[in-house]
């Protein structure tokens, strides 16, 4: 079974700041990680192939110091390593990125493709069902366990915000995972071996077949006008009194706003 | 200080960390609260190859040796004692394979203890045999194609969670030490059975039980080594496995000294850091330069011992000696640059001072240490005349 896992390389979220003029992420001297569900999307794929067999590659997009992130995936346990670099993909935004992705999945081939279900920069939960979009298969996003995997089915749970279904699909499929899904493992001495002298993979436009105008900031639809954080207006009234006095004015209040 | 590690040395020490610090940090003062045995974790060593380093690549492991895996045993130290005790002892029983055992015996149990299938136990001490080893009373005796054991193992470190154990017992009482022979029993064998769990001051998180032998039959190939070499393999297992007590007692150590540091750092008195104050400062001079002269020579012994230097008795028991009294003494000293806070559990020096203790304590005390010691300084210097 062929198994391509997409991973994103974020900066650590937990040592960010923001630029308060641009509200950008002032990505300047932060550690780079690999998104954190990103990593149950490795070890889901991990235990899928230790269960079926077959093979785990890692692929993501990004520029050259993107590779240590592969090389962190390799030692988690990933069989093989995708860079895909190209100045053309510099700018993409998630409908660009999720063409480029797509492209080279097609190039690999794969059964199943996993996706953590957002990455923790931009949040827009966007590149994977986009991908399976291109790639022309189902998806099915949110999956907090997998039931089962035979070689042209599989059954999950797909988390909802009360609950969660039971989704079954036949196979090309794309899952996009969360956190409640595994335990993401840690290296191992022989993996992180073995990432040291893993050949990661390098593929541009060109390797992909892509259609130049697709790619980068030319096949972005995205338009960025403005970014602001959103103004706090919660009116305030403070309420006097004995502790009696307080209770029932608070329910007289309460009542008037129609919550209780 | 930098000691010239190699990459694969740096490797593991840095992932030893990751895991001290992710895996075993936020839960220690719970699995010590509870006297959990430490599943989880050692599940997680098993699955990042931390139980083969010192195990030959033939047989599943990484072909390393015990400095490579003192490392390891260090940085789990630095987080939890209990832990790296449970680590730790699994070697300890793996070694009178290692050392001793046939080529069926390691290819059968070896492979499995390296990949972190089965966890091992050494059983030596008896309630008459500690530091006395001569005075087992379980007994081995052949009968027909296997060997008949009875007797009761006291305080053995992973026992009821190890599945395989290497079993010190007499075959023959008229020999007295020379009488003794080393066994494999495994887990489940009929009349193998455990007593029960200590409520211990620190290494809680550490299982410590009786092992009971009533007429426990085990094939006679499951001998390690010939009969009558039961101490010998004891005592070479020691050897071996006593640098480990001495990367643990570093590594507590370190533990306690960056919790002391990092408080006195931030705790202000009399308008200041207390560590400007020099009564506290020279408090953490003391500990750190102790701690860089025990690391430095549990290592060096380490490297000597996987030399494959002929005699190590005095050296393993100097580097087990000398870190295992600093632990002590520095993590006394820990809670002591903390005050209050060092004595209150929501601070982990005080379980570090409870955990160090036993550290002077097992796999030989340090008063016979010094015996060891002393015994080969009288050679040494008779020698020499």
């Amino acid at each position: 079974m062929n198994i391509i896992v997409c991973i994103k390389q974020v900066p650590d979220t937990a040592e960010i700041r923001i630029n308060p003029e641009t509200n950008t992420l002032m990505r300047e001297g932060v550690p780079s990680i690999i998104n954190p569900f990103d990593l149950h999307a490795i070890e889901a794929a991990i235990q899928v192939r230790e269960q079926m067999g077959g093979k785990v590659t890692v692929l993501t997009m990004g520029p050259p110091q993107a590779e240590t992130s592969l090389r962190e995936a390799v030692s988690m346990g990933a069989d093989e390593a995708v860079l895909l670099s190209d100045k053309a993909f510099a700018g993409s935004d998630t409908w660009a990125t999720s063409y480029t992705l797509a492209q080279a999945i097609k190039k690999l081939g794969a059964d199943i493709v996993f996706c953590g279900k957002q990455a923790i920069d931009g949040d827009t939960a966007q590149v994977g069902p986009e991908t399976a979009e291109f790639l022309g298969i189902p998806h099915i996003s949110y999956i907090r366990k997998i039931e089962d995997v035979k070689d042209n089915y599989i059954r999950v749970e797909r988390l909802m915000d009360e609950g969660y279904d039971i989704v079954e699909s036949s196979l090309p499929v794309l899952l996009t995972v969360v956190r409640e899904l595994n335990q993401p493992r840690m290296p191992s001495l022989k993996g992180k071996m073995a990432a040291k002298k893993a050949e990661i993979k390098k593929m541009g436009m060109s390797d992909i077949g892509a259609d130049e105008d697709s790619l980068g900031l030319r096949g972005s639809p995205t338009q960025v006008k403005n970014i602001f954080a959103p103004e706090v207006k919660a009116e305030r009234k403070m309420i006097k009194g004995t502790t009696e006095e307080q209770v029932v004015t608070l329910i007289k209040e309460l009542k008037g706003m129609k919550c209780i | 200080m930098d000691y010239f590690l190699d990459e694969e040395q740096m490797m593991i020490k840095d992932l030893a960390r990751q895991i001290a610090e992710e895996k075993v940090m936020p839960i220690r003062a719970e699995l010590d609260e509870r006297e959990e045995f430490p599943w989880d974790i050692m599940n997680i060593l098993a699955q990042s190859d931390f139980l083969g380093i010192y195990i030959p690549e033939a047989y599943g492991g990484m072909g390393r040796g015990g400095f490579e895996f003192s490392l390891a045993v260090e940085e789990l130290s630095r987080a939890c004692l209990g832990v790296s005790t449970t680590y730790a002892a699994n070697a300890l029983g793996t070694y009178p394979i290692l050392l001793y055992g046939s080529e069926e015996q390691k290819k059968k149990y070896l492979p499995d203890i390296a990949s972190g299938r089965k966890l091992v136990a050494f059983a030596l001490t008896e309630a008459n045999a500690g530091s006395d080893a001569a005075g087992v009373q379980t007994t081995a005796r052949l009968e027909g194609n296997e060997y008949v054991l009875n007797g009761t193992k006291q305080w053995i470190t992973n026992g009821g969670e190890a599945s395989i154990y290497t079993v010190i017992a007499i075959t023959d009482k008229s020999k007295g030490a020379r009488g003794a022979s080393a066994f494999v029993v495994e887990k489940d064998t009929p009349g193998f059975s455990f007593g029960k769990k200590e409520n211990k001051l620190g290494i809680r998180a550490s299982s410590t039980r009786e092992l009971i032998f009533e007429n426990c039959r085990i094939p006679k190939e499951n001998i390690i080594g010939k009969p009558g070499m039961g101490f010998i393999v004891a005592m070479k297992t020691l050897d071996s496995s006593r640098t480990g007590v001495g990367a643990q007692g570093v590594g507590v150590a370190q533990g306690a000294f960056d919790a002391a540091a990092a408080y006195a750092l931030e705790r202000q008195q009399f308008g200041q850091p207390i560590f400007s104050i020099q009564a506290v400062q020279h408090l953490l001079a003391d500990m750190a330069t102790q701690i860089e002269a025990a690391r430095a020579l549990v290592y060096a012994v380490a490297k000597f011992i996987d030399s494959k230097a002929k005699d190590v008795s005095k050296e393993s028991a100097m580097a087990k000696l000398f870190a295992t009294d600093v632990a002590m003494k520095v993590t006394v000293d820990a809670v002591q640059v903390m005050g209050g806070a060092g004595y209150m559990r929501e601070y982990p020096v005080e379980k570090m001072m409870r955990d160090a203790k036993i550290l002077q304590i097992y796999e030989g005390t340090n008063q016979i240490q010094r015996n060891v010691i002393g015994q080969a300084l009288i050679k040494e210097t008779a020698k020499k005349k």
